[in-house]
């Protein structure tokens, strides 16, 4: 445009058509990309929709309290849960008190206490690279570990010391995450009014970082319980017509340890035994399972995000 | 003129100053603090005055790589606080820090001010109740907050937030109270309160000031130095500085020619 002589009418409407045209190709792309973006999230979120409604519909005949309080049995109409959730429960118990400790107490470490140095990067990525091995490597892992080299056999105590292994480096990664994001002018508050490194890790860095902890935790364990793969392979049984010996005991003292080391089965495998057998009836058993260990993944995911905002609320930063 | 009969708390000799990477931000600097007086830092960014003032609680000990060279001698007792052989924390315990940005732990009002007592294993719940309602009056915030003292300190406002860390700064009693840009982030009427406190405070402990504000310096301070490029350009009394500096470059810099 000539900026000495102002411009006419005609050119003006003329740059302005061309302007609005251009405006308008450049939307079209605007709409293209949301149109596929929107596409990708519906294709995962609705082939699981499809995938969990397809479950109910075929499982719901035996959404009843007998099917939680039945043992397995031969006839599908009468095989029940109650061994494989007690079984899970178990398990999941003894995940929690491996990964927790463990995981909490490296995140810590890595974080607060380690020099930074070649050795303590060779640490990190290989955290990094832990999350990432297939499981079933830690069902091996375990077997050679758990129940041969330390003879603790087929136990709730070997599946649980797997799983807890697994979840490990996502309770090191979240509880490192955690705790950077505690703000440093807040540490230096603490050393400054003369704090132990330990005081300033125990008063205030473990405190502010529970509740990303917790999420880490929560969604650890609710992969732990989907589990399937290592778990067949330490060998776990897939017909269990009997419980673990109760942890609670009506004598002295009360607390039973004897549960550790019984055989047990679990959710997924239970559904993997079903389904592998010829018997649609069978199908329809594995089926409600496995709505149900949707519903309970859901339910701890949806605990965590719950957990996560309750505590977060009190800390702004 | 300096009063040669006020007693020296605290001075610094030959202090130089190396950061992790290798850069020198503090040069040889010599400066003393007297005792219930305040000294204010001014200088433009980067010139070290925050280098300075986290040396005299080691708050660079926090950060791996850093290293001290000369000395910081505190009286009575002549102890260099820069030796090695001084654990950081006892440096601490004598001299306390309010940051430029308020930093209340996400805690009680209550809490943020005991902190500094239960650190020292304090438990005892009538000395604590007393130690926090007198950090509280001495910080000028008793008033506003002893009816909510359970309350979460995030609630208070800016200025409240900043005299809390006063409070939490004052609760262990200590010798020298420093003090980085402690007004930078809030208004004018905070920042007056601040200035008054500080004013108050100078008859309990020994000051030292980093400010970007150079009405402040002149304003609160009894002593200035001016730092430029990790060096102590000049030093004196506040009035004489700001009136009749003696060097060129204080000159340019206060006079706003320059900075």
């Amino acid at each position: 445009m000539n900026s000495n002589t102002s411009p006419t009418k005609a050119s003006v409407i003329e740059n302005l058509t061309a302007v609005r045209a251009m405006i308008h190709r450049h939307k079209r792309n605007d709409i293209l990309f949301a149109t596929i973006g929107l596409l990708a999230v519906m294709f995962g979120l609705l082939t699981l929709l499809t995938l969990f409604i397809d479950l109910v519909m075929d499982g719901y005949p035996r959404f009843n309290l007998q099917f939680f309080s039945d043992f397995p049995s031969r006839r599908a109409g009468s095989a029940g849960l109650l061994s494989a959730w007690v079984g899970s429960l178990l398990v999941m118990f003894v995940t929690f008190f491996t990964a927790v400790p463990m995981g909490v107490a490296a995140g810590l470490y890595l974080e607060e206490y380690a020099p930074k140095n070649w050795f303590s990067d060779l640490i990190e990525i290989n955290v990094s690279n832990l999350a990432g091995v297939p499981s079933i490597i830690y069902g091996l892992l375990a077997l050679g570990l758990f129940v041969y080299g330390l003879n603790l056999g087929q136990s709730i105590l070997t599946a649980g010391l797997t799983l807890g292994l697994l979840i490990v480096p996502i309770v090191i990664v979240s509880t490192r995450e955690a705790i950077r994001a505690i703000p440093v002018a807040i540490r230096e508050a603490a050393y400054a009014v003369g704090a132990t490194k330990w005081q300033v890790v125990k008063d205030h860095v473990v405190k502010y970082s529970q509740g990303g902890i917790l999420t880490g935790v929560i969604i650890g364990m609710s992969r732990a319980l989907g589990e399937t793969a290592p778990i067949i392979t330490i060998g776990a049984l897939t017909f269990i017509a009997f419980l673990p010996p109760s942890p609670i005991t009506t004598t002295a003292p009360f607390i039973n340890f004897e549960w550790l080391s019984s055989s047990f089965t679990v959710l997924p495998i239970q559904m993997f035994n079903w389904l592998s057998r010829p018997d649609h009836a069978f199908h329809i058993n594995a089926a409600a399972t496995g709505a149900i260990i949707i519903v309970v993944t859901l339910l701890m995911n949806g605990t965590a995000i719950w957990l996560r905002y309750k505590i977060r609320k009190n800390i702004k930063w | 003129m300096i009063n040669a009969t006020t007693p020296i708390k605290a001075e610094s000799r030959g202090l130089n100053f190396f950061y992790s990477n290798g850069t020198q931000a503090l040069k040889g600097i010599d400066m003393p603090l007297y005792e219930n007086k305040i000294t204010a830092l001014i200088g433009p960014s980067g010139c070290g005055k925050s280098t300075y003032l986290r040396c005299y609680n080691r708050m660079h000990d926090l950060y791996p790589g850093n290293k001290y060279d000369g000395q910081i001698v505190m009286h009575p007792d002549n102890t260099n606080i820069l030796d090695a052989g001084v654990d950081p924390i006892e440096v601490r315990m004598r001299i306390s820090m309010v940051f430029q940005k308020p930093n209340p732990f996400p805690k009680s009002i209550y809490e943020n001010v005991a902190y500094g007592l239960r650190v020292r294993g304090e438990s005892n719940k009538r000395l604590l109740d007393d130690k926090v309602e007198e950090a509280l009056k001495g910080a000028a915030l008793w008033n506003e907050v002893k009816d909510r003292l359970q309350d979460l300190a995030f609630n208070l406002s800016g200025g409240q937030q900043q005299r809390l860390c006063i409070a939490r700064a004052l609760a262990t009693d200590p010798e020298i109270m420093l003090f980085d840009e402690p007004t930078s982030a809030l208004d004018p009427i905070a920042t007056a309160n601040i200035e008054e406190l500080m004013s108050e405070l100078r008859n309990k402990l020994t000051i030292l000031v980093v400010t970007h504000n150079m009405q402040q310096a002149a304003r609160i301070s009894d002593y200035t130095a001016y730092m430029y490029l990790g060096e102590l350009i000049e030093y004196g009394d506040t009035d004489m500085i700001f009136t009749r500096p003696t060097r060129k470059e204080t000159e340019d810099y206060i006079t706003g020619k320059f900075g």
